[in-house]
C-alpha cells in the first residue's frame, strides 16, 4: 500500500510524522525535559499554529471553494470561544456537552447569517457578514453582560479540566491540537472532494451557469457557510481552552483579516495552503518580533506584499504551477480574476 | 399530451424605455427543430432568456406544456427537462472538461447532498459526462482544465453540457458563434444526430442561414422585437416582407 502512495501524499505523511516526534526532537537538541522549558514553549508555538490552521481551512471552504468573500469570519472563531468559555465557567458543563453546544450553535448561526446575507453576493455579502461580527463584538464588550462576559476585560480564567490543561499537559493538549487539525483536515477534503463540494467549486466559478443546470445554489452556499462556521467554532473553542480566556478580540475584524492573510499567503483553495500559511504567520511573527521588536507587523506588511507580488498563487499553488514562471502565473491571475468579477 | 411544449403568450420586456420584446406569442411544437432568426437587436436573445428564465418579463406569460413557468426560479427550469446553451461561453473555466460535463448530469440526478462520498466515485455521471463528450468529440481532451481549450473546443463544451443535462427541450443560443467555418458542418451532423435518436425539441437562435435553412422545420422571424412573420423554410424564403427586411440586406452575406 505504501508503495501506491503520490509525492503529496509523501510529504504530508512525512509532515504528520515530523510533527508527532517534534517534542522529542526538540528535547533531545536542547536537553531539556520534554514537558519544560523550550520544549514546552515550542509545544506552545504549534499548538496555536494548528488551532490558527483549522481556522483558515475554515475560511478556505468559503472563500477559495465556494467563492463567498466573508469579512465576518471572526464571528464563528469567537462565538466558539465565548460559548465553551461560558458553559465552563457560568453554567458548569462538562467539556463534551459544552463542545457539543459550541457546534449546534455554530449550526444555528451560520444559517441565520447565511439566510439573511446570502441573496447579496461579492462584496455586499462581505459587509453584512461584517456587520454581523462587529454586532457580536459590541455584544462581547457590551458592559450589560459583564457577569458573564466580562465585557472589555474578557472572560478570564475558563476552567479547563485538568487532564487537559495547557499548563501542566502541555504535551498531551500538543497531541490533541494537533488530532484536530488532522481530523478536521480529513473531513474537510472529504467534503470539497464530495459531489456537494464539486457543486460548491461550480458556483465559485461560474454562479449562474450552476443555477441553470438546476442547482438552488442558495442551499449549496448555505452547507458552505455551515461548514466553515463548524469548524472555525471548534478551532474558536479550543483557542479559548488553550489560551484559558476568550475576549472581544477573537470576535475583532483582524480575527478575520489573519485567516485572510493565511489563506492568501498558503494558497487560495487548497486547504493544506491555509494551514501551511497559518504555520508561516505564526513563525514569522514570532521571529520577527524576537528580531525587530513591537514595529514587526511593519515588515510582516512588505514580506506579506512581496509574497503576493511573487506568488499570487499562494505557496501550494504556486508549488502545484512549478515550471512556469512568475509572469506567466500573474498573467494567468490576472486574467481569472478579471474574468471573475 | 399538448402539441406545444412551449409556448408564450404575449410576452414582453422592456429594457428602461426600450421594448426588447414586444407582445410575442410563440408556439413551439413537441418533438420540432423551431428556429429564431431576425437581424441584430430584434430581440431574439432577450426572448430566449425571457423562456429560459434567466431574465423575468415585464408581462406576458411562458407556458411548458401545460404549466404556467414565468415566475418558476432559474434552477428549477433544469429540472422541468429545459437546458441552454449560451451565446457567450458560458463555462466553469477553473474546473476540467470532464467536471463541467460531470456537474450537468449530477444536477439532475439525486446525488447533490452527499457529502462523504468522493464525486468521482458516481460512475453513472461520469459515464453520461464521457457519452457526452464522445458525442461533441472532446472525449481526449475530458482531463484537461476548461479555461484552456481553444475557443472552438469550448463552444463543444457548451454543447455537451447541455447534452449531459439530458433536458428535454435544448435552448440554442447561437451554436455556431465564434466556430471556425470548418467547424460548422460537424455541428450540423452532431444537431442532426441528436434529433434522429431522440424525441428532442430544439429552439435555436443562429445567424448562420445554412445551419437554420437545413435544420429548422418552422422559423420565426423577430424585427425590432415583434414577430415578423412565422412559417416552413421554404414559405420564409419566399415572403416578401421579410425579404424586405432582413434577408435582402444580410441573407447573401450570412452572419454580419
Amino acid at each position: 500500500m505504501l508503495a501506491r502512495l503520490k509525492a503529496p501524499q509523501w510529504a504530508g505523511l512525512s509532515l504528520i510524522g515530523g510533527l508527532v516526534i517534534f517534542p522529542y526532537v526538540i528535547a533531545m537538541l536542547t536537553g531539556q525535559p520534554v514537558d519544560s522549558g523550550v520544549p514546552k514553549f515550542w509545544q506552545g508555538m504549534l499548538i496555536q499554529v494548528f488551532i490558527l490552521a483549522v481556522f483558515a481551512m475554515s475560511y478556505d471552504i468559503l472563500m477559495g471553494y465556494t467563492g463567498i468573500l466573508s469579512f465576518g469570519h471572526a464571528l464563528f472563531f469567537g462565538t466558539g470561544a465565548y460559548t465553551i468559555g461560558i458553559l465552563l465557567k457560568h453554567a458548569g458543563w462538562d467539556l463534551g456537552s459544552a463542545f457539543v453546544a459550541v457546534i449546534v450553535i455554530a449550526i444555528v448561526q451560520s444559517l441565520i447569517v447565511g439566510l439573511l446575507s446570502l441573496r447579496v453576493s461579492g462584496v455586499y455579502f462581505a459587509m453584512v457578514t461584517l456587520a454581523f461580527a462587529q454586532m457580536f463584538f459590541l455584544l462581547a464588550e457590551a458592559t450589560d453582560f459583564r457577569q458573564w462576559t466580562g465585557a472589555e476585560d474578557g472572560l478570564q480564567s475558563i476552567p479547563v479540566p485538568a487532564w487537559i490543561s495547557p499548563t501542566t499537559e502541555r504535551l498531551r493538549f500538543y497531541y490533541l491540537a494537533l488530532g484536530f487539525a488532522i481530523a478536521m483536515y480529513l473531513v474537510a477534503r472529504q467534503i470539497v472532494n464530495s459531489p456537494t463540494g464539486r457543486v460548491m467549486m461550480a458556483i465559485r466559478d461560474n454562479e449562474v451557469r450552476a443555477k441553470v443546470l438546476g442547482y438552488n445554489t442558495l442551499i449549496f452556499k448555505l452547507i458552505a457557510i455551515t461548514v466553515s462556521g463548524i469548524m472555525a467554532a471548534l478551532a474558536g473553542a479550543l483557542n479559548a481552552l488553550w489560551n484559558l480566556n476568550a475576549n472581544p478580540a477573537v470576535l475583532s475584524v483582524a480575527t478575520t483579516i489573519n485567516a485572510l492573510l493565511m489563506t492568501i499567503i498558503g494558497g487560495v483553495g487548497s486547504l493544506i495552503g491555509p494551514m501551511l500559511g497559518a504555520g508561516v504567520i505564526q513563525l514569522l511573527g514570532y521571529w520577527l518580533n524576537v528580531l525587530f521588536g513591537p514595529s514587526w507587523p511593519l515588515l510582516f506588511g512588505i514580506v506579506y506584499i512581496l509574497i503576493v507580488l511573487f506568488l499570487p498563487y499562494g505557496i501550494v499553488g504556486t508549488w502545484r504551477l512549478r515550471g512556469t514562471s512568475w509572469l506567466e502565473q500573474w498573467r494567468r491571475r490576472w486574467q481569472e480574476l478579471t474574468v471573475r468579477s | 399530451m399538448s402539441e406545444w411544449i412551449i409556448q408564450t403568450h404575449a410576452l414582453t420586456r422592456d429594457f428602461g424605455s426600450l421594448r426588447a420584446v414586444d407582445h410575442v406569442d410563440l408556439k413551439v411544437r413537441s418533438g420540432s427543430v423551431h428556429a429564431i432568426i431576425g437581424p441584430n437587436g430584434a430581440g431574439k436573445t432577450t426572448l430566449f432568456n425571457l423562456i429560459s428564465g434567466y431574465l423575468k418579463p415585464t408581462s406576458g406569460r411562458v407556458i411548458f406544456r401545460d404549466r404556467d413557468i414565468t415566475h418558476l426560479p432559474l434552477h428549477k427550469m433544469a429540472h422541468l427537462g429545459i437546458g441552454r446553451s449560451f451565446q457567450i461561453t458560458n463555462i466553469f473555466p477553473t474546473l476540467t472538461v470532464l467536471e463541467n460535463v460531470r456537474l450537468a448530469a449530477q444536477a439532475r440526478g439525486g446525488d447533490n447532498f452527499r457529502l462523504w462520498k468522493p464525486a468521482t466515485h458516481l460512475r453513472r455521471y461520469t459515464e453520461q459526462a464521457y457519452t457526452a463528450l464522445q458525442q461533441v468529440g472532446l472525449h481526449e481532451r475530458a482531463l484537461q482544465i476548461a479555461a484552456t481549450l481553444p475557443h472552438g473546443d469550448k463552444r463543444r463544451l457548451e454543447l455537451a453540457i447541455l447534452l449531459a443535462g439530458d433536458a428535454e427541450v435544448l435552448l440554442l443560443d447561437e451554436p455556431t458563434a465564434g466556430m471556425a467555418t470548418e467547424q460548422v458542418p460537424i455541428l450540423l451532423d452532431l444537431l442532426r444526430q441528436i434529433r434522429r435518436g431522440t424525441n428532442k425539441t430544439i429552439l435555436i437562435v443562429e445567424h448562420n442561414m445554412s445551419v437554420v435553412m437545413s435544420l429548422a422545420e418552422t422559423i420565426t422571424v423577430m424585427h425590432q422585437g415583434r414577430v415578423l412573420a412565422e412559417g416552413s423554410p421554404a414559405e420564409i424564403t419566399a415572403n416578401q416582407v421579410v425579404r424586405e427586411a432582413y434577408l435582402g440586406t444580410t441573407f447573401t452575406g450570412g452572419r454580419q
